[in-house]
């Protein structure tokens, strides 16, 4: 009960934060709505989708975008633990006789509504590109999202609680997160890749839950460019969740002050 | 009896190479305010981390009310509270947001709380911005805020790590005055970590750190008069010829204490001028006062005339820090 009420009380802190701060709500989607239609409206006449896809690269690049939104405003949501592990905020939460795991349970499930909502907020634009996922692909997607939000935030955690400085925690984002995007067939389809990309994209976590998300777009039309089929996306999102949010309680249990 | 609040035994740490305490031993009354002085670098927050169960010792053993720091954190957390050298506050909150923050890790809910809350902020003159953000409030302002952070679940034990750090004299006043409303209202016992000597003579016990060792440890006026009653204390280049050329001429006895030569003859003021007459070439200042906690450390820790420790106390804290 009293774990509980650390985590809920955690997870309204960075609800409240992410609300108050404007800049941080408007800069998570004015970004890939940019990118979204630069890249969409530009490569509107050269992109070939794969055969039996229906739409243009707009619609082909919608449900990465989708996943770019998650990916990045899960990460950046515990960016502050940076500074408030050293700060005094955080110490003033280990010092409670509370548990730590309540505090990456806290913490992730507060980054995790935050990335879902404004993943969900896209789906405004779905009539501009012609997609109709019906309530049981909605499903899908927020499934997914919730599950993606809940891997990165962990593992934002994971790295944030390892770091001194914001500058390193950026170093480290920008070092694999991007690629992590690239290689998840969000931006081109897999089956046209070099060999040696389609194998990176087989091994990404990240390429499951674009095609989950392709998946509940679609409303489970069989579209193209998937890897799996929804449930085996489902599953692998979700296993990548449980093993980051292992790793960011296995991180927080050592002792806080290394000898 | 009642185990003491606080019961270190023998307590050392090493970070890597550094030994950061060595064989601290020491006790905390309850109700006392308890002031460990030392200079940045003297092991104060090493061992604070250690007694709020952050940190586990590389040696010996640290209690809390007779629970020990390492294999009953949980119990040891319910007891304390503490006050940080930053604000444990998030500035983006309001304070009572903050506070009710603060309640859930506690367990605390409801009206209960909110009369905890409404009585703290009043009883520390923050009522009145208890709905601002904390970024928007004066170093003052918050450090008290984050007073109340600390004391909302009523522990038996306070410690506070430099809890003055940064506030102007005015500021450090009000928090103080503060914490005294607190303790004569809750009864709670304090130990506080300072370099300022003013903030260590308001303590019933003061306990000095240099280097990782306690080198002193008793009632502030109990330390000083250990160094003797009103004396005359000689500022000079070459405290080790002065005092040499003293003791011969005249047979009195002195002790150099850092950069200065405290003389201590039967009569101090009629002595002065003739020690003008004797060495006034070699003598830049001299006073004639009693020992100060100051003077205590230097002596105990033991500071030779250039050491970098010479300078570590301040008297008190400059205007802007």
């Amino acid at each position: 009960m009293h774990a509980l009420r650390t985590v809920g009380a955690l997870t309204a802190r960075e609800i409240l934060k992410f609300v108050r701060d404007r800049s941080r709500v408007i800069g998570a989607l004015a970004q890939p709505l940019a990118l979204w239609l630069l890249l969409g409206l530009g490569f509107q006449g050269t992109f070939q989708p794969p055969q039996g896809a229906a739409g243009g690269y707009g619609a082909f690049l919608f449900p990465g975008i989708l996943a770019l939104v998650l990916l990045f405003t899960a990460i950046f949501s515990t960016i502050s633990i940076v500074e408030e592990r050293t700060s005094g905020f955080l110490q003033g939460v280990l010092v409670a006789p509370t548990p730590r795991t309540a505090l990456v349970f806290g913490t992730t499930l507060g980054g995790t509504l935050i990335a879902t909502v404004q993943a969900l907020l896209f789906l405004g634009a779905l009539p501009l590109v012609n997609l109709s996922p019906g309530w049981l692909g909605v499903g899908m997607v927020v499934a997914i999202c919730l599950l993606t939000g809940l891997a990165f935030t962990a593992l934002g955690f994971a790295i944030a609680w390892q770091m001194d400085t914001t500058r390193g925690f950026h170093a480290i984002m920008n070092l694999f997160l991007l690629p992590l995007w690239f290689l998840s067939g969000a931006m081109f389809p897999a089956e046209g890749a070099a060999p040696i990309l389609r194998v990176f994209v087989w091994a990404n976590p990240v390429s499951y839950a674009v095609s989950g998300l392709r998946h509940g777009l679609h409303g489970f039309a069989d579209p193209a460019a998937t890897l799996a089929g929804p449930a085996v996306c489902l599953a692998v999102t979700a296993g990548f969740a449980g093993l980051m949010l292992a790793l960011a309680v296995w991180e927080v249990r050592r002792p806080f002050f290394r000898p | 009896m009642p185990p003491p609040a606080v019961d270190i035994q023998g307590v050392a740490h090493r970070y890597g190479e550094h030994q950061a305490l060595r064989d601290v031993t020491l006790q905390v009354g309850p109700e006392a305010l308890y002031g460990l002085l030392g200079p940045n670098g003297s092991g104060k927050t090493t061992l604070f981390r250690i007694l709020s169960t952050l940190l586990p010792p590389t040696g010996g053993q640290a209690e809390i009310f007779g629970m020990d720091v390492t294999q009953h954190p949980d119990a040891v957390r319910d007891r304390i509270g503490v006050v940080f050298q930053e604000p444990a506050l998030d500035e983006t909150l309001t304070v009572r947001e903050n506070l009710q923050f603060q309640g859930a890790l506690y367990g605390l809910h409801g009206a209960a709380l909110h009369t905890r809350i409404d009585a703290l902020l009043h009883h520390l003159h923050v009522a009145d911005r208890a709905d601002d953000a904390v970024e928007d409030l004066s170093g003052g302002l918050r450090r008290r805020a984050d007073l109340a952070r600390g004391l909302l679940h009523r522990p038996d034990l306070l410690l506070l790590d430099e809890p003055t750090a940064g506030l102007d004299p005015a500021a450090r006043r009000t928090f103080w005055n503060a914490v005294r409303r607190l303790r004569d209202a809750e009864g709670t016992t304090l130990l506080l970590a300072t370099h300022l000597m003013d903030e260590a003579e308001r303590c019933d016990r003061v306990g000095i750190l240099s280097d990782g060792a306690l080198v002193a440890n008793g009632r502030p006026e109990a330390l000083k008069a250990d160094l003797g009653e009103e004396t005359i204390w000689v500022a000079t280049e070459s405290p080790r010829l002065l005092r040499d050329h003293i003791e011969a001429q005249f047979g009195v006895a002195t002790r150099i204490v850092g950069a200065t030569l405290q003389v201590a003859p039967a009569d101090p003021p009629a002595f002065l001028p003739a020690l003008y007459d004797a060495v006034g070439d070699r003598i830049q200042s001299a006073t004639l006062r009693r020992p100060t906690l100051e003077d205590v450390f230097m002596v105990h820790a033991g500071v030779a005339p250039g050491d970098d420790r010479e300078h570590a106390l301040a008297r008190t804290a400059e205007p802007s820090d």
